[in-house]
């Protein structure tokens, strides 16, 4: 296997630049970042790129594999190009840095946008609360907790490349899964704050954010969530 | 009334009509395709549909429901395909809600008094 090679476009440049073509040799369990990484340290040191981990945990590494955002160190090549051939650009619907690095301020100043951080009600005085993980409103929170912030949904969104401000589906998940924490005292202020013209209202349920999210969270579900939750608060004058 | 209150309760009112229009749609094309299943004229049509006050019922249901539905649809695809700032696609919607109302009850009322 490893005297085969595979046809890797990378991009080059920033909004406008082009693709580059490599010939990287084929190995076992192979990974998209593998080949990124074999490309920067043997065959054109001035790429640029971002990772951490390695290993799926930090969320750093995605990139567009073959027209799809995608975890870069968590896809193998034989998933992604079974023609043989792959094409790497950097995710779409942020700005690009350079090459494979795009510039994440708007991502993450969205979280911020939609209160999508704890708000603590108890004091150090007060006892651990109990949460039992079979409550319905714990579970809906579970669901949703294990986001690494990688960016993937965001790329994916349609309706993030059509509307400026909309909050995205990575901020709403986080959203709805504090709204779902019975310890948070920021509920009236948060879902005020996530009904605007770009809040959870705006999506269109395409579903992308759920079809390519690396760990498989429903951030579609979340918003769902959200809106009749919204039309509750809405309904009793809360908003 | 705040502007994430007017954004929750136009989705809510886009999705309530949504429903209402299905139901419409649905009698509106069925009968259409059962009544002209002898051939009838237009002059028939007046004479059962016009002076009916349960049809004038129906299509002012239905009349309201588009005009509530379909600006709302307008105005999101304003924002997501053209420039326009928010205070530009409120009014086109506003005004396109208008136009529907005033066409719409033109035709209902009109039917009805053919009949009356």
């Amino acid at each position: 296997m490893s005297s085969e090679t595979i046809t890797v476009e990378i991009w080059r440049g920033k909004e406008e630049g082009e693709f580059q073509t490599y010939q990287v040799p084929r190995m076992e369990s192979q990974t998209v970042l593998d080949i990124v990484t074999y490309v920067q340290r043997n065959l054109d040191p001035g790429l640029s790129y971002r990772f951490a981990c390695r290993v799926g945990v930090c969320g750093s590494c995605a990139m567009t594999v073959n027209g799809k955002p995608r975890w870069t160190c968590r896809t193998h090549i034989d998933k992604v190009a079974g023609d043989g051939t792959l094409r790497i650009q950097p995710l779409r619907n942020l700005p690009v840095i350079r090459d494979l690095a795009v510039d994440m301020t708007d991502f993450f100043e969205k979280w911020t946008q939609a209160k999508a951080q704890f708000v603590p009600t108890a004091t150090r005085a007060d006892d651990f609360a109990q949460v039992s993980p079979e409550d319905p409103q714990r579970k809906e929170a579970s669901a949703g907790i294990e986001c690494i912030n990688c960016g993937v949904c965001y790329s994916a969104c349609d309706t993030v490349a059509w509307v400026d401000d909309y909050l995205g589906p990575a901020a709403l998940n986080r959203a709805w899964t504090l709204h779902n924490d019975v310890r948070d005292g920021g509920r009236a202020e948060r879902l005020k704050a996530i009904s605007g013209a770009g809040g959870c209202q705006a999506c269109h349920s395409h579903q992308s954010c759920f079809e390519l999210c690396p760990k498989h969270l429903n951030p579609t579900a979340s918003i769902a969530g959200l809106k009749r939750a919204t039309v509750k608060a809405a309904l009793k004058g809360e908003i | 009334m705040t502007s994430a209150r007017a954004e929750i309760l136009e989705w809510l009112v886009q999705r309530v009509t949504a429903a209402i229009l299905a139901v419409c749609v649905i009698v509106h094309l069925a009968v259409i395709v059962i009544a002209v299943q002898g051939g009838v004229t237009s002059k028939e049509i007046v004479a059962r549909v016009g002076g009916s006050v349960p049809w004038l019922v129906f299509y002012s249901v239905f009349v309201v429901s588009v005009a509530l539905h379909a600006p709302v649809g307008l105005r999101n695809i304003l924002r997501e395909y053209t420039s326009f700032g928010r205070r530009t696609t409120h009014w086109i919607m506003a005004a396109f809600c208008v136009v529907i109302l005033v066409m719409g009850f033109r035709a209902v009322i009109g039917l009805y008094g053919l009949g009356a």
